[in-house]
């Protein structure tokens, strides 16, 4: 029996960007656009140490889509962005309520909100499973290989992509805009929230911002590409990118790398283990934590230490020990 | 109380100030009105409600009662006026920053939004390091540093923040002599240029040589008065009453202080 399908090169490697690129071209893309967006709030996620709330709110949006269905009987999009968000923020609000107002801590708070959350949603689908035209299985999995089958966006006569696509592009740009013009603020309340707060800057505001920044992403991109994607996409691309560098515009520029090389090389491992992409993409993703963590342990390692220090050691008749 | 017309209202003004954790109050009644141009020690057991003192001081925590004016105006209004100097534990020193990022972020109070800082911020940034001896150390990581270095790259960015009040809360906590000896002679130096500094201190003997003036607080202010005035048995005795653990560090500051 043949456990791993034969490698072919023509169908692995160069079919995606020749002949089957109209198709493949548009996974690939996707799969960049939702491991950039993710990666770049994940890195928030991950330095303010609540990565677990892009897990939890990737769960409690389904309450809030049912009910969007529900209300609006229709699968627009536009109702099912709007029950998703307040469904993501009224998430972070339950977590941060929990854990102020009792002596529950915040991972426990996180655990309490999102499976309440998403077990509502799953009573509410299937107590109105005639409305709603959607399945927790699908939340849960997505299917990125469907994306090039979707709908495509036409502007002024021209065909510019399917709609999940460009629909996570333009919010792949805005979080990369509201990264930039609020640099400071995420920095400085990360760091340090007193601080934040003696300057003047409002850290609850900036909290809630970057919460509803991530209910956007993980709603945009969960329908098309399924939550796993977007769980590990958080994480992933921000936990390698800390390892090889310790300053934040670098881990910005690393995340972007990791998200690239996951999505392309993820499409490949996928066609050739004829599994699901989304999949194959984590499992790269995965791949290159761990390549990240080797470094991380061969520069710490003695040898390599002493041999950089006596490079960079600022001189000690400057500075008090 | 002074009058909201007054031209020269006392960098901290505090009223029946009460704060509670968890329903335990942890301040209680405090009325307190701090003279400008002083270096104060706040003095006091575990407990006491030191740190919860300048936290209420500056907004960071709900008050349960009465009012707290920064410049004769509610803290809220006059922010920039007051610089922070938290506990070294409270951050996370592997965040993924540079001393110089974190000097530079004393600035962003005076950057609006957008705004990266300029070269002139960079320029004071760099001179606030050079006053805690740390700018060879600028490009650095800042979880490579010791611990006297990080209370100095705190110190520094409480600087560059350019305020007229301090709070620190414990600067000399697992520092070295010689830093504890740089870091007072910078307070005596803000102190000089007319800044008013508000350091909780742990030390009781050196505490004594420290500070212009002592708050002592349990709970309540016992005493807060010129150290001459106020270091003495019987107001030490009533600070730290009844607290077995520090009862011998007392007995020792107390055998120094001149008996009333």
């Amino acid at each position: 029996m043949n456990l791993i399908p034969e490698f072919d090169f023509q169908t692995v490697f160069a079919g995606p960007w020749t002949e089957d690129f109209s198709s493949y071209g548009w996974i690939m893309l996707m799969g960049f656009l939702v491991a950039t967006a993710c990666g770049l709030v994940g890195n928030y996620l991950i330095l303010r140490r609540m990565a677990l709330v892009g897990d939890a709110i990737s769960h409690s949006v389904l309450p809030g889509i049912a009910v969007a269905f529900i209300v609006s009987n229709s699968r627009g999009s536009v109702a099912m962005f709007v029950g998703a968000l307040v469904a993501g923020i009224v998430t972070t609000i339950i977590i941060e309520t929990i854990h102020k107002r009792s002596r529950v801590k915040q991972d426990a708070a996180i655990g309490i909100a999102f499976t309440s959350l998403f077990a509502l949603g799953v009573i509410l689908i299937s107590l109105y499973a005639d409305k709603v035209d959607l399945d927790q299985e699908c939340v849960l999995y997505g299917e990125i290989a469907f994306v090039p089958l979707q709908e495509s966006v036409k502007f002024a006569g021209h065909e510019i992509g399917p709609v999940p696509v460009v629909r996570m592009g333009v919010v792949a740009l805005v979080v990369v805009a509201l990264l930039i013009v609020f640099y400071k603020e995420l920095l400085v309340t990360s760091f340090d929230a007193g601080l934040a707060f003696s300057l003047g800057i409002n850290a609850t505001a900036v909290h809630y911002g970057l919460m509803s920044m991530l209910s956007v992403v993980v709603v945009s991109a969960f329908e098309s590409v399924g939550a796993i994607l977007v769980i590990a996409m958080l994480i992933l691309p921000g936990a390698t990118a800390s390892l090889l560098s310790q300053r934040l515009p670098a881990i910005h520029l690393l995340t972007v790398l990791h998200g690239a090389l996951s999505a392309v090389l993820g499409t490949h491992l996928g066609l050739w283990l004829e599994c699901s992409i989304a999949g194959a993409m984590v499992v790269v993703g995965t791949g290159w934590f761990v390549l990240a963590w080797w470094v991380h342990l061969l520069c710490n390692a003695s040898w390599f230490r002493r041999a950089r220090q006596i490079r960079s050691e600022p001189d000690p008749a400057h500075a008090l020990s | 109380m002074s009058d909201t017309s007054d031209p020269n209202p006392p960098p901290l003004e505090i009223h029946d100030l009460t704060v509670s954790y968890h329903k335990k109050p942890v301040l209680w009644g405090v009325d307190l009105e701090v003279p400008a141009g002083k270096l104060i020690g706040i003095v006091g057991p575990n407990g006491a409600g030191k740190s919860t003192l300048i936290k209420a001081a500056m907004g960071l925590m709900p008050l349960n009662s009465g009012w707290v004016k920064v410049f004769g105006e509610p803290v809220k209004k006059n922010l920039r006026r007051v610089g922070y100097v938290p506990q070294r534990e409270s951050v996370d020193w592997d965040f993924p920053v540079s001393v110089m990022d974190v000097v530079l972020m004393g600035r962003y109070g005076r950057l609006g939004l957008m705004r990266r800082p300029t070269r002139e911020d960079k320029d004071k940034a760099r001179e606030c390091l050079e006053k805690v001896k740390l700018l060879p150390y600028a490009n650095r990581q800042i979880s490579n540093l010791s611990g006297g270095q990080q209370q100095r790259v705190f110190l520094a960015r409480a600087l560059a923040q350019e305020s007229d009040l301090y709070f620190m809360d414990e600067p000399f906590a697992g520092v070295d002599a010689a830093t504890e000896a740089s870091i007072i002679e910078l307070l005596h130096e803000l102190k000089e240029m007319g800044k008013t500094l508000m350091v909780v201190h742990h030390d009781l003997p050196t505490a004594r040589s420290y500070f212009d003036m002592l708050l002592m607080l349990n709970m309540r202010v016992v005493a807060f008065g010129e150290t001459s005035k106020v270091f003495t048995n019987e107001l030490l005795q009533k600070t730290y009453g009844g607290r077995l653990t520090i009862l011998s560090e007392v007995a020792d500051a107390v055998r120094q202080a001149p008996s009333v």
